[in-house]
């Protein structure tokens, strides 16, 4: 209690908890309104890569898929690192 | 900005011409619906309109608390849809203000005993009596009471405390009202903490609204204030209390539905000796 008290006084710049407030929200509401469940989100997931492999190359493990507020547009945004563009589209799986 | 009062003002004179039917809901229960519906009730009373509130939570009676009414109680909604007692037997007459009428809830039933069919029929009735108010306390969640008493309304009211959970249910409530046609809710911010808002430890009104997007239209802010319990101790809602902070806060909001344009409560503090030397070694921004 002292502690915190004495932090609060002279301790560095933490985040208030009204910022910790505010963005727990933002990120619970922006799941709540997309309304995608967690095994969709997985199915999704593996879809753009099934699409994308016939192109590229894509380092599976580092491939990220998450929902994104955008103003007030929401946005799914995929990072998909790319190890080779497949030259050949013959050279691709067959999806 | 002129403009857009103006066409507010002649929107709500048009509706007013049939009577305006809102509901007031917040998904989640305790942020204050019931005190809500109750002071706005009086204070749009006490601005010559013709009010009727109508307790919409069925099982769970308690505007007749809010409003002092309890002991006046024959007949309740279920009675009226039901065939058992006339409309005008039921509604309650408040005799501090005749402009004033609420139409109690069942105690004994569940929110099954009345659907949102006989609801709107209800609601039609109450309006060829000539109220131009109708305001309606919905339960808390978003199961069968929430439709119920959603069903007739052409209005939403959100309430909503700066805190996580009620403005996440809010938004949830936004989003299901909008599915029944009532789009552009307006928003009450109830209980807030204007110490800590200050102190950046509480939501601030702003956050909420942007938090909840541009779809909600901010109506009234209502500071966490102990008269409101005051008051409730007594049955006399406090915006008929002059000296109210809350109570002030709940006319503001009666005097914008009318269309008024009335500047949000300064709810600034002076600031204490703390945030003076708080400021002066940490230099807060």
């Amino acid at each position: 209690m002292a502690f915190n008290f004495i932090e609060k006084l002279f301790g560095k710049p933490s985040q208030t908890t009204k910022a910790v407030a505010k963005d727990r929200l933002r990120f619970v509401l922006l799941h709540d309104r997309a309304d995608i469940p967690a095994p969709m989100m997985q199915e999704m997931r593996r879809d753009i890569l099934a699409v994308l492999s016939k192109y590229v190359e894509i380092d599976e493990a580092a491939l990220e898929v998450y929902l994104e507020q955008a103003d007030s547009e929401m946005a799914l945004v995929a990072n998909i690192p790319i190890r080779r563009v497949i030259t050949h589209l013959s050279d691709a799986p067959t999806a | 900005m002129a403009e857009t009062r103006e066409e507010q003002a002649e929107q709500t004179q048009q509706t007013a011409k049939n009577g305006r039917v809102i509901v007031i809901t917040s998904g989640k229960g305790g942020v204050g619906k019931t005190t809500t519906t109750a002071n706005i009730g009086v204070a749009l009373a006490n601005l010559g309109e013709k009010v009727a509130l109508i307790d919409a939570d069925i099982g769970l009676r308690n505007l007749d608390l809010a409003l002092g009414l309890e002991n006046r109680i024959v007949y309740d909604i279920v009675d009226v849809v039901e065939g058992r007692a006339k409309l005008r037997a039921a509604m309650i007459k408040d005799k501090r203000n005749q402009n004033l009428a609420l139409l109690p809830a069942a105690q004994t039933r569940d929110k099954s005993a009345v659907n949102p069919t006989q609801m709107k029929q209800l609601i039609a009735e109450i309006l060829e009596e000539g109220y131009t108010y109708i305001l309606i306390d919905c339960p808390a969640g978003i199961e069968q009471g929430f439709r119920n008493a959603t069903a007739g309304a052409t209005e939403a009211i959100i309430v909503t405390n700066p805190e996580m959970a009620s403005v996440r249910d809010a938004d949830r409530v936004i989003g299901l009202l909008e599915a029944q046609e009532l789009r552009n809710p307006m928003l009450i911010v109830n209980r807030v903490r204007i110490a800590m808002v200050k102190q950046q430890e509480m939501l601030a009104v702003e956050d909420v609204q942007e938090v909840l997007g541009n779809g909600v239209k901010l109506i009234g802010v209502v500071p966490d204030d102990e008269t409101i319990i005051t008051s409730t101790n007594r049955g006399e809602p406090a915006a008929m209390s002059e000296t109210s902070l809350a109570g002030q806060a709940y006319r503001n909001v009666a005097r914008r539905l009318n269309g008024e344009s009335v500047p949000f409560l300064d709810l600034d503090i002076k600031e204490g000796f703390f945030d003076r030397f708080k400021k002066f070694f940490v230099g807060k921004k």
